[in-house]
């Protein structure tokens, strides 16, 4: 298997805070990638770090075997990397159509129509709100428009933080279950930030685990999940 | 009253303008009005040097949109986190600026400029000239091919997306510093119109936009500084409302200070202006 995505010895930092130290992780190509931490552990930091966003970056990041980091965040994306941020980044004053149809701007193929219904077969909650302010929607259903906003790039990679922030976990399971088909079924390499360990080492076939910026561990999730420390820390048992 | 739409139409215009800056930025450009006034020189340069009216027109509709591009590149970028004083600090000198290199290119003395329209009365109708008709069918149509290009190209999809939340917006791929230059540059081709329009009756000199401005400002608070649509209604409703009160209510002398007193009025008892923004928030 290759990466599709390689951070080296990265550092991150907001002014003189530093947040990430000497961090490795790679997320296979059509795989799906956990990374698992607390609160303040820096994981946001970590995707942040890969779109050039609001940190400062030191090391080596490449997608796809080319030097990414020093890039403008909207290089990134360009090149095939879709975030879904923390507080999902919804564009509240426009419609739920046209939050898709802006995830599509890069795009300059004539799918984006064809894209644009095959989501609404995966969230058909969004299909009967297309037309309203973005801004109605409830928690679950501006996480699914994030979602749907980012693989409206067509991304190779999809970065996603946090989901299950804040929403039941009947719609948490619901997400989860959704973006499994979505990898299975579209190859769209994932990077998933997690504090929910449970259902994050479910769907993922790689674990890292950050303290204070740094990785502690790594390796299949298979194994992690069996990790007496990870089990007592993060699973509860 | 006919004649107040038509006016109106120039400050819908210059209101949309100021929204368009205010929208991406949330600053007023106070230098808009002086933006307008130095295009509408170059357009009168141009068909003094013998090129027809609207090829002129369009020209300078070209060279006002890379000006406004320029002007936010150049001049508005290294500002862009300064505190707000500094920015209208900017804002001011560049109206200054313009204003005296207009007076120093083309002279302080007062220049007659042509209009696009026949001088006759409309259809001798004893109400409208044929410019007035002109004016309000020109206004009407940049604000139409505005609402088009922000409701439904993608490009004008990406402005809002940016004016919005310019972090979501790098996250999907938008040139967030390109999308305020286009801004600019919207803005300074939207003025360059009202500036046009404008000039056949209140004539050509450096000064001639200050009343314009005051009035286009009164309608964007009028029909909500966040509302390019209000804006523009707004601006509709200070002309029509300037006519009447200038020819009823205080006179052709007093006329101006209508427009101070609409931007207090508003100010002071409907900050959000009277269709300000209708976005609805999740409680």
């Amino acid at each position: 298997m290759t990466a599709i995505l390689e951070l080296c010895n990265v550092d991150a930092a907001y002014g003189a805070t530093q947040i990430l130290e000497a961090v490795d992780l790679a997320v296979e190509a059509r795989g799906i990638t956990t990374l698992l931490g607390a609160n303040g552990a820096g994981k946001t930091t970590t995707l942040r770090a890969i779109c050039n966003m609001m940190v400062r970056v030191s090391g080596e990041i490449r997608f796809d075997g080319e030097r990414i980091d020093g890039k403008a965040t909207e290089e990134i994306v360009r090149l095939g990397v879709a975030h879904v941020p923390d507080g999902r980044g919804t564009f509240l004053d426009l419609t739920v159509e046209e939050n898709l149809r802006i995830g599509a701007y890069t795009r300059r193929d004539k799918r984006i129509a064809a894209d644009l219904d095959q989501l609404y077969g995966y969230f058909p909650c969004l299909k009967e709100r297309r037309r309203q302010q973005a801004g109605t929607l409830s928690g679950g259903e501006q996480q699914m428009l994030a979602i749907s906003r980012a693989l409206m790039l067509r991304p190779k990679l999809l970065l996603l933080d946090e989901l299950s922030f804040g929403l039941a976990p009947l719609v948490v399971q619901e997400i989860f279950r959704i973006l499994h088909t979505i990898n299975r079924n579209e190859g769209v390499s994932m990077l998933l930030v997690e504090q929910n360990a449970n259902i994050a080492l479910e769907l993922a076939d790689h674990a890292y685990l950050i303290e204070t910026g740094r990785i502690v561990m790594a390796g299949p999730t298979a194994i992690i999940a069996c990790e007496d420390t990870v089990r007592r820390a993060y699973l509860g048992y | 009253m006919l004649s107040g739409l038509a006016n109106g139409g120039i400050y819908a215009s210059v209101a949309l303008a100021l929204v368009m800056i205010y929208q991406a930025t949330h600053h007023v450009n106070f230098a808009q009005g002086e933006m307008a006034m130095f295009s509408t020189y170059i357009a009168w340069a141009m068909i003094d040097a013998g090129f027809p009216y609207w090829a002129a027109f369009g020209l300078t509709l070209v060279f006002s949109f890379m000006a406004g591009v320029a002007i936010e590149r150049i001049i508005v970028r290294p500002v862009e986190r300064a505190p707000v004083l500094t920015i209208v600090g900017v804002f001011i000198g560049l109206l200054l600026i313009l204003n005296s290199l207009a007076g120093w290119i083309f002279s302080y003395t007062i220049k007659s400029f042509p209009s696009p329209f026949p001088s006759t009365a409309w259809y001798g109708s004893k109400y409208m000239s044929s410019h007035e008709v002109g004016m309000i069918v020109v206004t009407l149509t940049v604000l139409i091919l505005v609402f088009i290009f922000f409701r439904f190209t993608p490009l004008g999809l990406a402005m809002r997306a940016a004016a919005q939340n310019p972090v979501s917006s790098r996250l999907v791929g938008i040139r967030v510093g390109w999308m305020l230059a286009f801004g600019w540059g919207l803005a300074g081709a939207i003025g360059a119109v009202a500036g046009m329009m404008a000039a056949p009756i209140v004539y050509l000199d450096p000064n001639m936009m200050s009343g314009i401005l005051l009035y286009g400002f009164a309608g964007a608070l009028l029909g909500g500084i966040n509302n390019p649509w209000g804006a523009a209604l707004g601006g509709f409703f200070v002309g029509f409302l300037e006519n009447i009160a200038g020819a009823y209510v205080v006179g052709t002398e007093l006329k101006l200070s209508v427009a101070l007193a609409i931007i207090v009025g508003v100010l002071v008892f409907k900050p959000a202006g009277l269709f300000g923004p209708t976005l609805v928030a999740r409680v």
